[in-house]
């Protein structure tokens, strides 16, 4: 598995970028992350969502989905695409140093 | 004091639960079953509907005449669920007390939460084969449609049979085939995934056959809103897709009660559940079958089937005081209907996928290929879902836990 920098800190990722150790994560690695997703600023509501997928990552032990996240993270769908223009599932998710949501069956 | 047990939904899960629960527990347990209504359907024919191959009249029994002797059948709806008073409160004020509570109520669509999908255009040009009515009215619409663009979409996952949508486009490929229509025909088909289907080994064969049968895939497409006037389905992140009918199958959530019901339920209404004991997290007391769980496997009968063995046991045990059995593995087993009287078969697991071989041994049917054997596996299985899974009857050879004997597990290694 590939070794990434951030921070200073050398963490493991998969082969698409999600942390495969959410514990390996510090809030100050998550600028670096969206910058190489394209997001050039994380804005306060980008924090709201970052830290609720690390809330219920912990929780639940797999991230939600755009859907969950629509009806809890008090983010519309609407609003949590501009936020996350590639998907806001995936990308906060790897923001979030947690791994990509599992899929359903 | 003889223990009651209640049941929620007379469905596949419910019916089968029952029906295995009267052989287990002693003769003074109490069983009853709780459902709104007296109509059972047998989902899996709807597919079949809109092509003309399966009678809307045909797929519907009642519910009541399901069970065996000794299972009560209540007509209630039920308002929500009383989990620290170990009550069901029905919608008319009575309630039921229970001692262990079974949820098998199932999935619930929710068209009403997409953007305009029951707006203008539903049910005239936007259609869904997932109900009764809705299968019968696309049955019409297809009959007058002689050309154009068919989207054929997923809203989001969890859906119930996920296959199903695919198992549309092949036979709507054969359908206009068989019309002489299939050039005038544009099919797409329209996915949340970032694939055919979620699994390596089957999403490479469907791929294929999308590709073999001339059906462009969309992928990664989270509908945001459908314009049935406009006939386009547009996406979260502004992508279009251009339709003049469209088949969707809508977002599924749990029933109303379970949001009703403090503790019971998640974001979404199904409930959160061990995936091998099938003990509802919520409550000791509380098991769950069939769609109406978190857990994750494929929402399909043959998963309430498979579980059915694994949550009659549990319960016995639970009434006994004894340890559960965590022996549920996530046991699937799927037709996939490919269009000219052929069907594939996938059988699988929570650890592993759907690969290629034989099931249920090394002599049997042909896993993940075409073969015409497949087919009338799926078409015999309608009887056997009546006379066999309905009354919690064992397949002979087909056992709760999945085969390993007869697959090609060297399949699963990336090519």
């Amino acid at each position: 598995m590939p070794t990434v920098t951030y921070a200073g800190t050398a963490v493991i990722v998969n082969d698409e970028g999600f942390f495969t150790d959410p514990a390996q994560w510090r809030e100050e690695m998550a600028p670096l992350i969206a910058r190489q997703e394209g997001l050039t600023e994380l804005s306060e509501r980008h924090w709201q969502v970052i830290k609720f997928m690390r809330h219920e990552y912990e929780a639940k032990g797999t991230g939600p989905t755009v859907r969950v996240l629509g009806k809890t993270s008090g983010v519309s769908v609407k609003e949590l695409y501009q936020l996350f223009p590639h998907g806001p599932a995936k990308e906060a998710a790897k923001i979030a140093g947690i791994p990509k949501p599992r899929g359903c069956v | 004091m003889a223990e009651r047990v209640v049941i929620l939904g007379g469905g596949t899960g419910g019916t089968l639960i029952a029906n295995r629960l009267r052989r287990v527990l002693r003769s003074s347990a109490e069983i009853v079953v709780i459902d709104p209504d007296d109509e059972h359907i047998y989902q899996p024919g709807l597919l079949f509907v809109p092509f003309g191959r399966a009678e809307p009249g045909s797929l519907t029994r009642r519910r009541h005449r399901q069970f065996r002797p000794g299972v009560t059948f209540r007509q209630d709806a039920v308002d929500r669920v009383d989990l620290d008073k170990n009550e069901v409160l029905l919608a008319g004020g009575a309630s039921v007390a229970y001692d262990v509570l079974v949820i098998a109520t199932g999935a619930r669509l929710v068209p009403e939460e997409t953007d305009g999908l029951t707006g203008p255009g539903w049910m005239e040009k936007v259609f869904t084969f997932y109900t009764l009515d809705g299968a019968a009215a696309l049955r019409q619409a297809l009959a007058r449609f002689d050309g154009g663009r068919l989207a054929v979409a997923v809203m989001d996952m969890p859906i119930k049979c996920p296959v199903a949508p695919l198992e549309f486009c092949f036979l709507a490929d054969s359908y206009f085939r068989g019309r002489g229509i299939r050039d005038e025909v544009r099919l797409t088909y329209v996915t949340p995934l970032d694939g055919a289907f979620t699994k390596p080994v089957c999403d490479r064969e469907l791929s294929g056959l999308l590709t073999d049968k001339d059906i462009d895939l969309v992928t990664e497409f989270n509908t945001g809103e459908v314009d049935g006037a406009g006939g386009r389905l547009v996406s979260f992140d502004g992508r279009e897709v251009p339709f003049d009918l469209a088949v969707v199958v809508p977002l599924h959530g749990g029933q109303a009660y379970v949001e009703r019901s403090p503790g019971l339920g998640d974001e979404l209404g199904f409930v959160p559940t061990d995936q091998r004991t099938l003990q509802s997290k919520a409550h000791s007391n509380v098991f769950v079958i069939g769609d109406a769980a978190d857990i994750p496997t494929s929402k399909a009968g043959s998963v309430a089937h498979f579980e059915g063995e694994v949550v009659a046991r549990n319960i016995a045990r639970y009434l006994a005081g004894e340890p559960l059995d965590a022996a549920f593995d996530g046991h699937t087993n799927c037709f996939i209907e490919s269009g000219a009287g052929k069907a594939l078969l996938i059988d699988f697991n929570y650890g592993t996928e759907p690969l290629t071989g034989h099931f249920p041994g090394r002599i049997g049917l042909p896993l993940l290929r075409q073969s015409r054997l497949n087919h009338l596996g799926k078409l015999a299985f309608g009887w056997l879902y009546w006379h066999v899974l309905l009354p919690g009857r064992e397949i002979p050879a087909v056992h709760s836990r999945m085969p390993e004997d007869g697959k090609r597990f060297s399949a699963a290694a990336p090519r």
